[in-house]
């Protein structure tokens, strides 16, 4: 394989300088040069991450004092109420609802989206037009949600200080006001371009022969779409809902700022945290749970194969 | 595909009522930061440039996005250092467990931001005990840092081990070939091409931390206020909302140029969300 380069002028030169000492060492001790490269990272994750997820659930299995401080008394009480205390189940159905939701209304947006930027568009509009979907990505969290809270301003009436209602009700005259709508409508805005981008990456490399041959064959475009388009985009529309899915699923800022009385996992958790910290902790085994089946369910429809 | 006319214009349609949905939000933040009125009522009363001066008056949010920019940074530096050394590592040996630690790179994104958040506000707040040594972390600027660094890394990783897999393996042979030492094909053959990865991972893994809100305001010490931090403190008081929208306005201003410029320099427009 090697092939034997005789530079004359420029010999490898027999005895070498530091640098190529240390080379050649790391080069033969394989083992020791994974090991430098690969360790701090691994360490920092499993002692830093790993190390933390561990003591907080084993914190969901031990005791607090009456300062709410944590004993070395071993309890399954937290976990048992926090898996089968029926309004904790009611707010975890409602929390996956709401990620479904999220879900279902980016997916019908970003199709119809990333199918006009990837197949209508004139190419070299394609660019240009993807920057734009993922450009607002960049401007901040809070700074979307507060937008939203502004935009969905119900009209206080007209004997309030200030009547008239905000974006939404001045232009269309119709708000959902601030509630599970609310929610629905902020976490599907804040995470729509992470739903259109593998969407569109996906039918990018869908080669056009592809449709052409569908309609040669006879389909017509909606035949085309169910028979040829959809079972290739699979794993793309995987992959984006999984950004759509988890970080809807825990997400309890966007409830506080849109969602009126609405109160989802996530703000159960951060809420129990100042109060029960170790119920709070067994709560996080629903989040931790219900994204681990969820990765693993998408992992077979190959979602992280082309991310 | 030959589609009619009809659906054509509507797909065409759809794809600009999407990036109306995408916009006018942000529009409507620059538009009320100029509001005569202190309210989020449409249309707004009359313009004003109070907002602006004021803003720029104030102490608190300079003083945040100072403290946002510092803790990015560190973040930024640390991800930066464990990210690109274990996508290296990822790219260049095989080994036992290697699907395993692939998974645990990632596992701090994928898991919601108040687990990770709960997570490390538990360890930083006890006493650690690891036999050799005992120690305790608590609550400051540095505990924002460490905690950043871990959901950065992801983003440093992913944009590097992405370049790394599309380098063709022939080029390190031939450079060897050529009589290169390893210094010596890292500096003037890998380190050259994986250059531009390395920038847009660092400028996405400054982003993500200069926009964190769940996990910094679980991990931060109590004098510690980041730009996120003060935009949500600000939000909850009634008056005064207006200069938020300023703020907000800055922050995207300042962004946008950063977006586009980490978009030119990754693989293709996907590494930009890969957080």
């Amino acid at each position: 394989m090697a092939l034997a380069v005789t530079d004359l002028e420029h010999p490898t030169p027999r005895t070498a300088g530091t640098p190529v000492r240390v080379s050649r060492f790391f080069r033969r001790h394989r083992r020791l040069s994974m090991l430098t490269t690969l360790g701090a990272p691994v360490a920092w994750m499993l002692l830093v991450y790993i190390g933390s997820l561990v003591i907080l659930i084993s914190a969901a299995f031990f005791e607090l004092d009456s300062n709410s401080k944590p004993t070395t008394d071993f309890t399954t009480e937290n976990v048992s109420k926090a898996l089968t205390t029926g309004s904790f189940l009611w707010t975890v159905v409602r929390s996956v609802g709401i990620a479904v939701a999220v879900t279902a209304v980016c997916f019908a947006i970003a199709l119809p989206m990333a199918f006009y930027i990837a197949k209508i568009a004139k190419p070299r509009w394609r660019r240009s037009l993807i920057v734009a979907v993922l450009l607002p990505l960049w401007a901040g969290y809070l700074v979307k949600a507060y937008a939203w809270k502004s935009i969905l301003t119900p009209d206080a009436g007209a004997r309030a200080a200030h009547p008239g209602g905000g974006f939404l009700e001045a232009i269309i005259g119709w708000t959902p006001g601030y509630g599970r709508v609310a929610v629905v409508l902020t976490l599907a805005y804040l995470w729509l371009p992470y739903m259109v981008l593998p969407i569109y990456s996906g039918l990018e490399r869908l080669p056009a022969s592809y449709l052409d041959a569908a309609g040669d064959l006879g389909a017509r475009p909606f035949r085309t779409f169910r028979s040829v388009i959809m079972p290739i985009l699979i794993p793309s529309i995987a992959a984006g809902s999984i950004f759509t899915f988890s970080l809807s699923l825990g997400d309890y800022i966007t409830p506080n700022i849109v969602g009126g009385k609405e109160q989802l996992i996530g703000n159960l958790i951060a809420k129990l945290q100042e109060q029960n910290s170790a119920l709070s902790a067994a709560l996080t085994l629903w989040p931790i749970a219900i994204i681990i089946v969820y990765l693993i369910g998408m992992g077979r429809l190959r979602a992280f194969e082309n991310v | 595909m030959r589609l009619s006319f009809i659906s054509r214009l509507g797909l065409r349609g759809i794809t600009v009522i999407g990036l109306a949905f995408l916009y006018v939000p942000l529009i409507v933040v620059v538009v009320l930061s100029f509001n005569g009125a202190d309210s989020t009522l449409w249309p707004p009363r009359g313009s004003t440039l109070d907002w602006w001066r004021q803003a720029w008056d104030t102490e608190a949010p300079k003083n945040a996005f100072v403290e946002s920019v510092k803790i990015a940074v560190f973040a930024t530096a640390i991800a930066l250092i464990l990210g690109t050394l274990a996508a290296f590592a990822m790219a260049r040996f095989k080994f036992f467990g290697k699907s395993t630690i692939s998974y645990l790179m990632v596992l701090p994104i994928a898991l919601p931001g108040i687990v990770t958040a709960v997570a490390l506000k538990n360890t930083f707040v006890r006493n650690i005990d690891l036999g050799f040594i005992e120690f305790k972390v608590g609550f400051g600027v540095h505990s924002v840092i460490i905690a950043h660094s871990t959901f950065c890394i992801v983003v440093t990783y992913n944009n590097v081990v992405a370049r790394l897999r599309r380098m063709s393996p022939n080029l390190l042979e031939a450079s060897a070939d050529l009589g290169a030492h390893g210094f010596r094909t890292f500096w003037s053959v890998t380190f050259p091409l994986v250059r531009s990865a390395i920038v847009a991972g660092a400028i996405l893994a400054f982003a993500l931390s200069f926009d964190e809100i769940v996990v910094t305001s679980f991990t931060a010490g109590p004098g510690v206020e980041t730009l996120p931090q003060w935009i949500l403190n600000s939000f909850g008081r009634s008056r005064g909302v207006p200069v938020t929208n300023v703020m907000a306005t800055v922050v995207m201003a300042l962004s946008i140029p950063l977006a586009w410029l980490a978009q030119r320099l990754s693989d293709s427009p996907g590494s930009v969300t890969t957080r």
